[in-house]
């Protein structure tokens, strides 16, 4: 039962990093039905601008939770910008091109920034500076609570939040589900299409950027390639919770991390990636609309 | 007499279609015009490519400012606004979300909101009671009433109606004239109307064209069109 315990601690704090990277494949999805596959890799470069922050303006600061916070909202801009450059420059140009075109446009970007990362930043890992005091917390019967899991799990929960009330309360939010019904009504009635799906870019990068430092705490080995495993894992909870949904998106990605740490606490650590894609071709055989979507009916 | 909107040799086309070949009309200040005409004669294809929801060649012209090919958001900012065909609420969205959509572009609406609400609560009471329904569950009707009440949050100057009679209960039909009427005699809001159903369409017109393959065929007022032996034979379905 302990044993249990732990992992569940374990795989939530590994799915509130997944959700934050899930969130952002779902939103983008829901605006321009693209499966960006360059938001890995835009969660890369989160992890890196988090890392060259530290080292070239604090190097020998304390870990603190400010510390941890300052660099999390530097990702967080960092990663914002480079979405709204690709955003601008490669999928924007092809907005009225067939879908097909900017999924080949994404991959392009994606393989650019992980090549362009290693250019830049080098192929060999880099280790990730321990900007977050780590504490155990023992909860008795041999249950830790990581103080890193905390914070992961907080830092999550405050953005998703947030996010939360962005999509559903604010004027942006209804626009940016208008645009996800129909962006040619969208556009027809008024709404400025264009800044919607920038500001959308922003919202979903920055989070990607805040899941790369929350991802270099918690596993501090970074390198350019960082993005890809975690971004496909990410895409398939978003799949699972329904793309374009974005309750499901943090659904499916808590369960996608629970899953992974149960399976490789109980059975082995060397299934838990094959884990992630047996959900996927489940989902897409059994229910290919995810958890919470919805199938569209097309009337004719 | 003003001139709300004036458009000279509006061409549209789509690939090798020309879809529109060169058209000419007027809308007066304060007056419904209506393009009549079949299927595929051109009509919300005019719509589009005045609001800016296509490309085109020629020239617009409205309050007296050459809109060809601006941007559609900028053109409801500027009171142009275009209610979309059929459905064209977002029914994804409750219908009090939908409305607050209708200010989205338009910012000199934003401080009336509420009291053009109220307005809209008037002229559509079945949607203060279903304000918090998602707008998918409404029926047709209801669907065609929001999006005309989304408009008019906007505080059109010139409200584009594209055949707002489709697919609707003949008495919803009416309905849905009357208040068009109602909109441009209470709120002296001036209306494009673009309508299959020709004969109510003219009934309530100060002055209509009849398209037919993207070109103009006929014009006059509303009673006189609806006199014209052409016309009856034709939309009217009169012998």
């Amino acid at each position: 039962m302990n044993e249990f315990i732990q992992h569940t601690i374990n795989g939530l704090a590994l799915g509130s990093i997944y959700a934050l990277v899930a969130l952002g494949y779902t939103m983008v999805f829901g605006v321009l039905q693209l499966i960006n596959f360059a938001h890995g890799d835009i969660f890369m470069v989160g992890s890196f601008v988090g890392l060259y922050f530290i080292r070239w303006f604090m190097p020998n600061v304390e870990p603190s939770l400010l510390t941890t916070i300052i660099v999390i909202l530097v990702a967080m801009v960092g990663s914002a910008t480079v979405g709204v450059i690709i955003e601008k420059f490669a999928y924007r140009p092809l907005r009225k091109a067939p879908r097909i075109n900017i999924l080949i446009t994404a991959i392009g970007v994606s393989l650019l920034l992980e090549y362009g990362g290693q250019l830049i930043f080098g192929a060999s890992p880099q280790f990730f500076p321990d900007i977050l005091p780590r504490k155990q917390i023992d909860l008795g019967g041999a249950i830790y609570l990581d103080s890193n899991q905390v914070t992961i799990f907080l830092v999550s929960f405050v953005l998703m939040l947030v996010l939360q009330f962005l999509v559903f309360k604010t004027q942006f939010g209804r626009a940016m589900r208008a645009i996800s019904h129909s962006l040619e009504t969208a556009n027809l009635i008024g709404i400025n299409v264009n800044k919607v799906i920038l500001i959308t870019f922003i919202i979903g990068s920055s989070l990607a950027g805040a899941a790369g430092v929350l991802y270099g705490v918690a596993y501090p080995k970074i390198d350019p390639l960082l993005g890809l495993l975690p971004g496909l894992k990410a895409f398939i909870a978003a799949v699972l919770g329904g793309i374009g949904n974005v309750t499901g998106a943090v659904i499916g990605a808590i369960l996608l991390g629970l899953s992974e740490t149960y399976v490789a606490g109980y059975i082995s650590s060397t299934y838990r990636d094959a884990l992630a894609f047996l959900i996927l071709i489940l989902v897409l055989l059994l229910r290919p609309a995810g958890l919470l979507g919805t199938k569209k009916i097309e009337k004719v | 007499m003003e001139t709300t909107l004036n458009v000279e040799g509006l061409q549209v086309n789509y690939g090798n279609v020309q879809a529109l070949k060169g058209i000419s009309f007027k809308v007066p200040k304060g007056k419904i015009v209506s393009l009549i005409g079949a299927n595929g004669a051109g009509k919300t294809t005019t719509l589009k490519a005045i609001s800016g929801n296509c490309k085109s060649a020629g020239v617009v012209v409205f309050n007296n400012h050459p809109i060809t090919n601006k941007e559609s958001f900028q053109l409801v900012a500027e009171g142009l606004i275009h209610c979309p065909e059929g459905r064209g609420v977002f029914p994804n969205l409750t219908v009090m979300e939908n409305l607050q959509l209708g200010i989205v572009g338009r910012h000199s609406a934003k401080a009336n909101f509420n009291k053009n609400l109220e307005e809209c609560f008037v002229l559509f009471p079945r949607l203060k009671e279903r304000i918090n329904q998602i707008a998918g569950t409404l029926s047709g009707g209801e669907q065609q009433m929001l999006a005309i009440a989304r408009a008019l949050i906007g505080e059109p100057e010139l409200l584009l109606l594209d055949e707002p009679s489709l697919g609707l209960a003949p008495l919803v039909v009416k309905l849905i004239f009357e208040i068009i009427v109602r909109i441009n005699k209470d709120k002296g809001v001036t209306v494009l109307l673009v309508e299959q159903n020709a004969k109510q369409a003219l009934k309530i017109s100060n002055y209509a064209y009849v398209l037919e393959t993207g070109k103009i065929l006929l014009e006059g007022t509303g009673a006189d069109l609806l006199n014209n032996d052409d016309v009856k034979k034709i939309y009217l379905g009169e012998h």
